[in-house]
């Protein structure tokens, strides 16, 4: 990105306004609507102003980690189209789809919301795989906190195929769900300059400073955290960012 | 037990209900949306842009260059591996060659322009789906074309010839051909033929006039979804 745009950004935050005239503390508009792929067993699409991501989740039959015999598994991978963007390429993933899948997954995993032992069908033998993939359709910024949003409204959307005597059959939904016994919610929080804002545009993403990003359950507890970006920030930036990670969680886990 | 009635009730030359958008793709320079039943397409055009690596590129004419993918949840059975694998890389070669030879990139020596291709959903006929999707696409980008490019799969299904066949009828316990064409509608040129099954000629031929109907049909509603992104406030539609 040229100078001339972070300047023009970092003057507009200044002022205590974004380049698109919101607030600092305001997120775009946001939708969540489920059950959009068939051929799914679970599906979401979350748009954040222009952000547009797929959440599908499939349910596979597997067999246990070893040193894990009683438990299913989670999977999450993230898939950074080149149709989403310009700056994406066709291949394997590069560091910011793995980063982004990676913290995603840690929130769900470490929220404890998913009873993984539930997953186990035969004691290290077999068990449920749940693999939740995210597609951008565009990326317009803050692809994180739209895609944790959408993996968890896609694991919750997830009925779990028919399976019986070892024939698992996808054409037949049960009317069995996936129990998520709390929320969690991934909120990132940027720092540019002195100002602290969330959900924000590719622009601004691109003048970043530092960001964390914040994934918090209902009952206040945090789940995950990650540090991004060049700068460094102080323990004072933590208390600030975390409180308004929290408070916007908040409002995120309504739309849910 | 013959294949007398289709199992969803529609008639010979029925095909499925089908949605089209453009524009759904913001950062695109051209982007489409094309729905037939449960199968989804997304087509998005970037370029033309410079193209690399360099012996690519042709002095002549700017390069068109397709690539289609299943989403990973988009497949009726197992997760679909991401990443290419030998049937999207045929497919997207089929693609590219059935809109080349509408598109004209004359003006942009050297230059790329690249059609992604994304299935968020199948149901049989996504190839199809990908071109009519892709072709809006190119429009959408302003890329000059003779004409848009429509796709549709028909097929023998028992002794039935039928457009748009769904998973169910492709996996039907029978004989059962598959035909997958695109065509130029005014000019009636096939820009993609391929089959797969048995078949006769006679019900070939059968299939190709069914085709041409369902095609026709097909073509106006890109044009509809073109001109609707540029609808004027007030206008009537």
């Amino acid at each position: 990105m040229n100078n001339e745009m972070k300047q023009h950004v970092v003057n507009a935050l200044k002022k205590n306004v974004r380049i698109d005239g919101r607030k600092l503390v305001d997120y775009r508009e946001i939708t969540v609507e489920t059950d959009i792929a068939s051929t799914a067993e679970g599906s979401a699409r979350v748009k954040i102003g222009e952000t547009e991501i797929l959440a599908g989740v499939k349910m596979e039959i597997a067999s246990p980690f070893p040193d894990r015999p009683e438990e299913g598994a989670i999977m999450l991978n993230a898939e950074f189209l080149p149709m989403a963007s310009p700056e994406f390429e066709s291949g394997p993933p590069g560091m910011p789809a793995i980063e982004l899948a990676r913290v995603v997954d840690r929130g769900i995993r470490e929220s404890g919301a998913l009873d993984l032992k539930k997953l186990c069908i035969k004691k290290g033998e077999k068990c449920w795989m749940i693999v939740v993939d995210i597609c951008i359709v565009n990326d317009a910024g803050n692809l994180l906190d739209a895609a944790a949003l959408g993996a968890i409204a896609a694991i919750r959307d997830a009925n779990f195929p028919t399976y019986e005597n070892d024939e698992l059959d996808y054409k037949k939904p049960t009317d069995k769900k996936i129990e998520l016994t709390k929320t969690p919610i991934a909120i990132t929080v940027l720092k540019i300059g002195d100002c602290l804002l969330v959900d924000p545009m590719h622009d601004e993403e691109a003048s970043v400073d530092s960001r964390l990003t914040v994934t918090t359950t209902e009952d206040g507890v945090i789940c995950a955290l990650q540090k991004g970006g060049l700068q460094p920030i102080l323990t004072e930036d933590v208390d600030k960012m975390l409180d308004l990670a929290m408070e916007k969680a908040k409002v995120l886990r309504k739309l849910l | 037990m013959s294949y007398d009635k289709r199992h969803d009730g529609r008639k010979d030359n029925e095909m499925r209900p089908i949605e089209a958008k453009t524009g759904v793709i913001p950062n695109a320079v051209g982007s489409a949306y094309f729905k037939i039943g449960n199968t989804e397409a997304y087509a998005a055009v970037y370029g033309p842009r410079d193209l690399y690596p360099r012996f690519l590129q042709d002095p002549a004419k700017g390069l068109l260059r397709c690539n289609y993918n299943m989403m990973p949840f988009s497949g009726m059975g197992n997760r679909v591996r991401p990443g290419t694998n030998r049937r999207s890389k045929e497919i997207s070669m089929v693609t590219k060659n059935a809109l080349n030879p509408v598109v004209d990139l004359h003006e942009f020596p050297n230059a790329v322009v690249d059609v992604f291709i994304e299935l968020p959903q199948t149901d049989a006929g996504s190839r199809c789906a990908g071109i009519c999707a892709a072709s809006m696409a190119l429009a959408d980008a302003g890329i000059q074309m003779k004409d848009l490019v429509a796709a549709i799969s028909v097929g023998r299904v028992d002794n039935k010839i039928v457009v748009d066949l769904d998973y169910k009828e492709e996996a039907y316990d029978g004989p059962v051909a598959d035909i997958p064409i695109a065509m130029v509608p005014s000019t009636g040129e096939i820009t993609l033929l391929q089959m797969d099954g048995e078949v006769s000629k006679k019900q070939l031929m059968e299939g190709l006039e069914l085709a041409k109907e369902a095609l026709a049909e097909i073509s106006e509603i890109q044009k509809k979804a073109l001109k609707d992104k540029y609808n004027v406030v007030g206008e009537k539609k």
